[in-house]
């Protein structure tokens, strides 16, 4: 009975936020729930707020990783938000660059590009 | 090795036999790291490192023990965790500190991006037997 992270909808975006240290089980759930979602909802955009999450090991790296290639062949886009300036430097030195993964370094900015993006693509 | 552990501080055992025990085991390690006085972004190397390896004893190991605990040397204050498990050991070490080399779905960044995030690093394995890996990390 592992619990899930919520996942609130504002307009064509999807916003998680994590809260708490979840377990391997939860990180799965919630990607799967976000690729239901994406589709269920016709979202054009997903946030994810990792302000409180103290450490993204390469289990959670690779769902970040995982969660954007999903939402990109969905046709929708990631950002991940929030990120403390010591989980960034473990990261790196851990050796997941997370270079596919679109980050902004909080929720307003991270919404913005989101916002930017939606309208560069309709000028295309 | 043998862990230095404080002398008056005995270190604390945490059993890794399923998923909640990875996130306990990076809670229990979390309190050390902060009681030995270490920096932020070592606290977060460790305890990141510390979860890289829970989850190897659990996924590879089979399940086994974490003991983790404050350590003194030369008057000096650290903190480490030892992961043991009698599972199935691993053959090729080289070969499994290699970055990206897993044997499974993984990335094969937790045992080498570990050995990076911390002062020291004992990795002890032998097949059918099982694994311990140990880390220490010293406050500045
Ligand atoms: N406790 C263990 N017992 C047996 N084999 C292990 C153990 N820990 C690691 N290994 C072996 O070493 C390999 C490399 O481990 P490592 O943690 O670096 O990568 P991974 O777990 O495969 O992927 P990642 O940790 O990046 O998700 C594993 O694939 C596994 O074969
Ligand atoms: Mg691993």
């Amino acid at each position: 009975m592992t619990e899930r992270v919520p996942v609130l909808r504002i307009g064509d975006i999807l916003l998680v936020s994590i809260q708490v240290d979840l377990e391997d089980q939860t990180v799965l759930d919630l990607q799967e729930d976000l690729a239901d979602q994406i589709v269920a909802r016709s979202a054009r955009g997903v946030v994810i707020d990792i302000t409180a999450v103290e450490i993204v090991d390469s289990f959670v790296g690779r769902m970040l990783a995982t969660i954007a290639s999903i939402s990109r062949l969905l046709d929708a886009e990631t950002v991940v938000v929030g990120m403390r300036p010591a989980v960034a430097i473990t990261l790196v030195e851990l050796g997941l660059s997370l270079g596919g993964v679109r980050t902004a370094l909080d929720l307003e900015k991270g919404l913005a590009l989101l916002r930017r993006s939606a309208t560069g693509a309709e000028l295309t | 090795m043998t862990v230095p552990w404080a002398p008056e501080a005995p270190p604390q055992t945490q059993p890794i036999t399923q998923n909640d025990d990875v996130v306990r085991s990076r809670q229990q390690v979390r309190t050390f790291a902060q009681q030995c006085g270490l920096s932020l972004v070592e606290q977060t190397k460790f305890i990141t490192a510390a979860s890289e390896l829970a989850r190897n004893t659990l996924v590879y190991g089979g399940g086994g023990e974490m003991r983790a605990g404050l350590v003194e040397r030369h008057g000096r204050r650290g903190v480490a965790a030892v992961f043991a498990d009698s599972g199935p050991g691993i053959p090729d070490t080289d070969l499994a500190l290699t970055d990206g080399w897993t044997s499974g779905g993984g990335l094969g960044l937790g045992l080498s991006g570990a050995r990076r995030l911390v002062d020291e690093f004992f990795l002890d394995t032998e097949v059918d037997r099982g694994t311990t890996v140990t880390i220490v990390k010293w406050a500045r």
